[in-house]
């Protein structure tokens, strides 16, 4: 069967653009990216159908897929996608991270960007930089922007089982000279009425013979055995015996490790230090500067690294930078929302025409912190320069970028770097490397490669904890000022919101509600402090203002907050319905105890929408305790149920910890914390009850690795305003006094 | 200086300073990689293993504080616990309620709760509360503390 319609093979494989080389093993001259990928993980006797699959001569299916698991469960998702299209027999399933090679590349972004489709704003300074050779096109193997399953899921995996499928049964029906249609597919055999039948790996040599279909069937959702199932992950069984490896656990002969003497101002660097200070202590081979960033010394044990940075003076220069505190951060905040209108987020209406006429008008600032991420494993990196050749062992988000990194650094071919992707130690934004002009701040890769030019042997640069928190690459602080009017029946008919520095993705301060009149607009306010990708990026944030302003205005209005929503959510029956969700399940306006109260709050964030009820109390001594979160949750739908709600539960507990605890303050042009002692998480004895509960809409997937977090924040807070009267309009809720504010609230908390 | 002591049932003599926490010398000289390093202050528990069958935080644990004792690592939690299977029943209950995300807390999530399970075998919430203070930045307490209560009631 010959490809007859080339526009729609490209649509499907998307990599089609990058100089011919094309998904699904598609026979095309030149270097083909079937060719790339089979060498890269096919065995002998195996054969690679498509770019992500493989089918070996025992009959089990390898998925390779093409992103990083941080702890998301996306590999096996991502298997179950391409498994259920294929027919294939769940339990003969394997799935494999892909190797660092460029026909693993996350097509998806590219498929995006060329269709003109939206992809999120955070990719597209990534895809733009891709885009500017043919060949880093492909460089794109990034896991982020929750965007696995609803990309490389929908647009990869599940095409390429279809097609797959397709090629086995074509396969069987040649060699059993019945029309294909007549064939049956089903786990991992196909079968004909008359009897035959043929495992997938006696048909698989046949079937690569076949061009791929132009056309590939997707099955009908009525028709899973696989999506929608909670499967067990993959991963698991290695997590709970040790063996599972991070980039910390690579070890290779003679491998050496490398700790930093870090300059602690940012935008500072060393002057001078005298390495004869350390180098005589046992097991230091080797101090190495970093310009810009300390002192680097390399020893046979990391403790003895890590004691000999500490034991080594460096003289800093701090360029002015030491002056620079959370103070005049939020002074230049302030100047800067002051000095101008700012750019164009949002208007509709006329917002100051609506606001000279209101019955009623409401201003308010709010702000929040910058965070860390503060990933259990510490960021590291090992890195070997062997010759004219380099290997990389590195848990990342995006280990091929990670590759053309090191190459660019190494001053070597990117061919000749290697990289053996390990597991991260958890992600949240802060393992996705470096690229020019979008998250452009040096980081542990460079700084590895760095040092590994200097040595030579395999190097780990690993970070101390106070390294992870104090050299980090931002949750940009923010702040946020708001202005609102209402009419004479409480409905607010202005919204007017400026802020300080737009952040990705783009849409993070819209609102979703129906008021008239909206100006929103922001102010570039630029500091020496890093930044990078948070878990839900400026959802983090925005979803703490807008959702707690809005809750202003239903108080403000004298409705219950809930309701105030739901009327305003008229026309938008997806949120509306997961904000009807939540509150049901949560018991929205029934009696609770006393001292108790329920915040609520929604937002939209990588096209899943959730809404969050949070039940908290407060001491007439004003202690805070969060005791159930109820979430609803509209993700189109769930492919494996149980590690959506997994995520989900992450999600609002990494948030929770932002709310209560999370801050990164600057004093001195540095970060003033440093470790879980001063940067304190949410553990056990702090963790509410929460429920999740799916809304299976049927529309396009969203992401789930970070929805959950961003309403959290505001529904904590705006449930702490209706048990207390105080309204927290700067997190963390840590440094508030939540003493409830009147005589009859402190009663009801007695 | 030598220091000897037995990891996982195996006595082992390591020429290094006494002071360098056990963390290192498991790490680093004895190539034991389950356990894990997150915070070196003894604030978060990736860390935790068992000394004479108590969790306890090796990041800031020396050397001359082990000389002659039994030290258990995750690598050696099934055999510590008798199981003939591969797994030990809590990391089976690990498995059945699909507890670890990244993974990477969970060494030493499992080791403080296998010592908290040696004590008390059927905990109370506010037990768990108070005897597993580990981090786990990827937010798995609800299952560990389900995955808890059904070995409890098992
Ligand atoms: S690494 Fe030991 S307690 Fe954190
Ligand atoms: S599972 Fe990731 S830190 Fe606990």
């Amino acid at each position: 069967m010959s490809i007859k319609n080339p526009t729609r093979r490209q649509l499907i494989v998307a990599g089609g653009l990058a100089g011919g080389g094309l998904l699904l093993g598609y026979a095309f001259s030149g270097p083909s990216r079937h060719t790339l990928a089979e060498r890269a993980v096919a065995g002998k006797g195996e054969q690679v159908l498509a770019t992500w699959l493989k089918i070996s001569p025992d009959n089990t299916v390898t998925i390779y897929v093409p992103h990083a698991d941080m702890g998301q469960g996306v590999v096996t998702s991502l298997a179950m996608m391409a498994a259920e299209e294929m027919e294939a027999d769940w339990s003969l399933v394997r799935a494999e991270v892909a190797p660092a090679e460029k026909a693993f590349a996350n097509e998806s972004f590219g498929l995006r960007y060329t269709e003109g489709v939206h992809i999120p704003p955070m990719f597209q300074g990534l895809t733009d930089a891709a885009l500017l050779k043919v060949a880093q096109l492909m460089n794109v193997q990034i896991t982020g922007g929750s965007s696995s399953v609803r990309w490389t899921g929908e647009h990869g995996m599940r095409p390429a089982g279809a097609s797959a499928k397709d090629m086995l049964v074509r396969a069987a029906a040649a060699r059993w000279n019945v029309a294909p249609g007549e064939c049956v597919a089903k786990l991992s055999h196909v079968t004909h009425p008359s009897g035959k039948s043929a495992t997938y790996a006696e048909l698989a040599n046949d079937a690569a013979e076949l061009s791929p279909p132009s056309h590939p069937v997707l099955k009908s959702k009525a028709d899973f055995t696989i999506i929608g199932k909670p499967i067990p992950r993959f991963d698991i069984p290695s997590k709970v015996n040790g063996t599972a490896l991070y980039g910390i656990d690579a070890r290779r002969p003679g491998q050496l490790y490398a700790a930093i003497k870090f300059v602690p101002v940012f935008g500072g660097d060393v002057v001078s230090y005298d390495e004869k200070q350390v180098l005589s202590r046992r097991g230091v081979r080797k101090v190495v500067r970093l310009p810009g960033v300390g002192v680097a010394v390399v020893a046979d044990n990391y403790w003895r690294a890590k004691e000999a940075a500490n034991a080594l003076d460096i003289k800093i220069d701090a360029k002015g930078n030491d002056a620079v505190s959370m103070k005049t951060i939020y002074a230049q905040h302030d100047a800067d929302l002051a000095k101008d209108k700012g750019s164009k987020d949002v208007e509709i209406g006329d917002a100051d025409a609506a606001l000279g006429q209101a019955a009623k008008r409401i201003e308010t600032t709010y702000r929040v912190p910058y965070l860390a991420h503060a990933c259990m494993e510490p960021m590291n990196c090992t890195v070997w320069i062997h010759g004219e050749q380099a290997e990389v062992w590195v848990g990342s988000q995006s280990p091929l970028t990670v590759r053309g990194r090191v190459a660019d650094i190494a001053g070597l071919d990117f061919g000749n770097v290697k990289v053996h992707p390990y597991l991260l130690g958890g992600g949240f934004g802060r393992r996705v490397p470096v690229v020019k002009g979008f998250l452009d701040f040096p980081s542990e890769i460079d700084f590895a490669t760095l040092i590994a030019k200097e040595v030579d042997a395999p190097v780990q640069l690993l970070y101390t904890r106070e390294d992870d928190i104090q050299h980090d690459a931002y949750r940009i602080a923010v702040t946020s000022t708001f202005k609102a009017a209402l009419d004479a029946n409480g409905n607010p008919v202005a919204w007017a919101n400026r802020y300080t520095s737009k952040d990705e993705p783009g849409e993070a301060a819209h609102i979703p509600y129906a008021v008239p009149n909206q100006s929103i607009r922001y102010v570039e306010s630029p500091t020496a402090v890093p930044r990078g990708p948070w878990r839900s990026v400026a959802h983090s944030q925005h979803t703490f203002f807008t959702e707690s302003f809005m809750d202003e205005l239903a108080h403000e209005a004298g409705k219950d907050p809930f309701e105030y929503r739901r009327k305003l959510l008229k026309n938008e029956p997806r949120h509306l319905a997961v904000l009807e969700l939540a509150a049901a399940k949560a018991g929205w306006g029934t009696p609770l105890e006393k001292g108790h109260a329920r915040g609520i709050a929604i937002q939209q964030a990588f096209k899943t929408i959730v809404a969050e009820v949070v039940e908290v109390s407060v001491s007439p001594s004003g202690d805070l305790k969060v005791h159930r979160v109820t979430a609803a949750v509209d993700c189109g739908s769930t492919v494996n149920p149980d590690t959506a709600a997994q995520q989900v539960e992450s999600g609002i507990i990494f948030g929770l910890t932002a709310a209560l605890h999370g801050e990164i303050t600057i004093e001195g042009g540095a970060v003033a914390q440093s470790n879980f002692t001063d940067y304190e998480m949410v553990r056990m004895a702090d963790v509410p009850a929460i429920e999740v509960h799916f809304i299976d809409s049927g529309a396009e997937l969203g992401g789930l690795g970070e929805p959950a977090t961003p309403p959290v924040a505001a529904a904590v807070a705006n449930a702490v305003f209706a048990a207390t009267g105080k309204r927290i309009r700067e997190l963390p809720l840590k440094n508030h006094d939540l003493t409830p504010l009147t005589a009859k609230m402190a009663q009801a908390a007695d | 200086m030598t220091v000897s002591f037995k990891v996982n049932g195996v006595r082992q003599t390591l020429d290094v300073e006494m002071e360098m926490p056990l963390l290192w010398a498991l790490r680093n000289e004895m190539g034991l990689t389950g356990t894990k390093f997150g915070c070196g202050v003894a604030a978060c528990g990736a860390c935790t293993v068992h000394i004479d069958g108590v969790a306890t935080r090796s990041c800031v644990t020396p050397l001359s504080a082990v000389e002659n004792r039994e030290v258990v690592t995750i690598e050696g939690l099934a055999a510590e616990q008798g199981a003939k299977d591969a797994l030990a029943p809590i990391q089976a209950a690990w498995v059945a309620h699909q507890v670890p995300q990244c993974g990477y807390c969970q060494s030493g999530m499992l080791m403080a709760v296998s010592a908290l399970l040696k004590e008390k075998p059927k905990p109370t919430d506010a037990e768990i509360d108070e005897a597993i203070t580990n981090v786990c930045r990827c937010g798995t307490y609800p299952r560990i503390r389900a995955a808890i209560h059904s070995l409890s009631n098992a």
